[in-house]
């Protein structure tokens, strides 16, 4: 192998990039990214760079000296547009084309936008700095959307002073991803800082003067941030003949086609160790699915599925959330350890009769590691749950 | 190697203690990596890479050498 193409160049590119290197290969390394800036990190857009804390310095992920020395064929500013897997060529936006013998497809998703203008999101780095200066003391902002992204937001500009709104279609925030007992203390600490919470609550445009909702009313704003989630960026992919639902669908090795990878935010694997096809946007996932599909991409006969427990943080008000596992689709949750009304605690998760997933707030970070291991090895749930525990009454049946 | 944390950075995650326990650990109070072994022995090389490679906060930095 003499060329590999990686397209997508955030984490799970860099990732992929340096493990390329890490492993020997010394054959040319094309690293694309639409952006123009070198790659970043994305969590501290939601948070310290939305405060106003960081200024960009901190942001890249590694320093100039250590990317230059990957020996890297980078094209930022640039997006890829076209695959060709026949001829083995991407092409790009500038309208050139480089050849590869293997791909990465790392290329992310986009935020989802409501009709009309005037809207902010947070994806990017350009993004945030457009958000940020705008939430200062008295400033009116509506957020739509009260999933992780929504929430983070939220809480800072109620640390700058603003008046949030903050705008759910759901009756429980999360209640899909963490269930609703969860969902209801993330929704409390919302209240109880005073941020106006307003849920089961839909939106059909953004205007000039605030957001529209379904029955009429219009919700007056100084800013609007539209957090509902966000779309694979698969479009260059159309004519390619991979097969792209939601995301690029891989195997379990994170392969696509004939010599083509995905990585991140964009691919959608199957994942042995939980049994389901999952598309994951997490950090932690890009970087790690990032280096599996690299090694896998150049050490075909020694190829190793790719079976993580996805991990997530988020920072909200003063509570610092971890989970670990794949909670969605759960049948059970539980509060194994701490307390829901301290907002200090341990959930953990059913699907069938394993433990799929926990979830902490405010708890030391070796309590929260048993509950980790318990996912990784499959635990049988009626052997890790105390029974008392799963008679009480703060169980829940999703 | 040389191990480096940006402790300011680290999002307590956990990630480098599970690939390398013997060169980092985490605060109790609020998981903020502790770097153990600023200079660890070659066998440990490959799990400090993992770990720097993983870190969700890019807060680890190896010099080689």
């Amino acid at each position: 192998m003499k060329r590999i193409v990686v397209v997508g160049a955030s984490a799970a590119g860099l990732a992929a990039a340096e493990t390329l290197r890490r492993e020997g290969y010394d054959g040319t390394l094309t690293l694309v990214g639409d952006e123009p800036h070198a790659p970043y990190d994305r969590p501290p857009l939601s948070k310290q760079i939305l405060s106003g804390e960081w200024g960009t310095k901190q942001l890249p992920l590694r320093p100039y000296q250590v990317l230059d020395s990957l020996g890297l064929d980078l094209r930022l500013g640039v997006a890829a547009t076209g695959l060709d897997t026949t001829d083995r060529t991407v092409r790009l936006a500038d309208g050139s084309q480089v050849a590869y013998d293997g791909l990465i497809v790392a290329t992310g998703v986009r935020p989802r936008r409501l009709p009309g203008e005037g809207a902010h999101v947070l994806r990017t780095l350009d993004d945030a700095l457009a958000l940020r200066g705008l939430l200062g003391p008295g400033r009116r902002l509506v957020v739509v959307g009260a999933g992780f992204l929504g929430a983070e937001a939220a809480a800072v500009a109620w640390k700058l002073g603003a008046r949030v709104t903050l705008i759910e279609p759901a009756p429980v925030p999360l209640a899909q991803a963490v269930g609703h007992q969860v969902g209801g203390v993330l929704s409390r600490a919302h209240l109880e800082h005073g941020v106006d919470l307003r849920t089961g609550v839909s939106v059909s445009a953004v205007t000039e003067d605030g957001v529209l909702l379904d029955d009429g009313e219009l919700v007056g704003a100084d800013e609007i941030l539209v957090a509902i989630g966000s779309l694979p960026n698969t479009d260059w992919l159309a004519d390619s003949g991979l097969t792209v639902r939601d995301g690029l669908v891989c195997d379990e090795y994170c392969q696509a086609g004939q010599g083509v990878y995905g990585a991140g935010d964009v691919a959608r694997w199957y994942n042995p160790l939980f049994g389901v096809s999952m598309r994951i946007e997490h950090r932690t996932n890009a970087a790690e699915q990032g280096m599996a599909a690299a090694r896998n991409l150049l050490h075909p006969e020694a190829r190793k599925p790719f079976a993580p427990v996805p991990y997530f943080w988020s920072d909200q008000y003063d509570m610092k959330i971890q989970a670990y596992g794949y909670l969605r689709g759960h049948d059970e949750v539980a509060v194994v350890d701490g307390d829901l009304a301290e907002r200090r605690f341990v959930a953990a998760y059913r699907t069938g009769d394993r433990v799929t997933g926990a979830l902490a707030v405010g708890m030391p970070p070796k309590a929260i590691r048993l509950w980790r291991q318990a996912v990784a090895t499959g635990a049988a749930w009626r052997e890790a749950v105390p029974t008392e525990t799963t008679g009480a009454a703060v169980n829940e049946v999703a | 190697m040389r191990v480096e944390l940006d402790e300011p950075k680290c999002v307590a995650s956990g990630q480098c203690v599970m690939a390398a326990p013997e060169v980092f650990d985490q605060r109790d109070d609020d998981g903020v990596a502790i770097l153990l072994d600023e200079h660890p022995v070659s066998e440990l090389h490959d799990g400090v890479r993992e770990a720097a490679a993983i870190c969700p906060a890019a807060a680890i930095r190896l010099v080689e050498g």
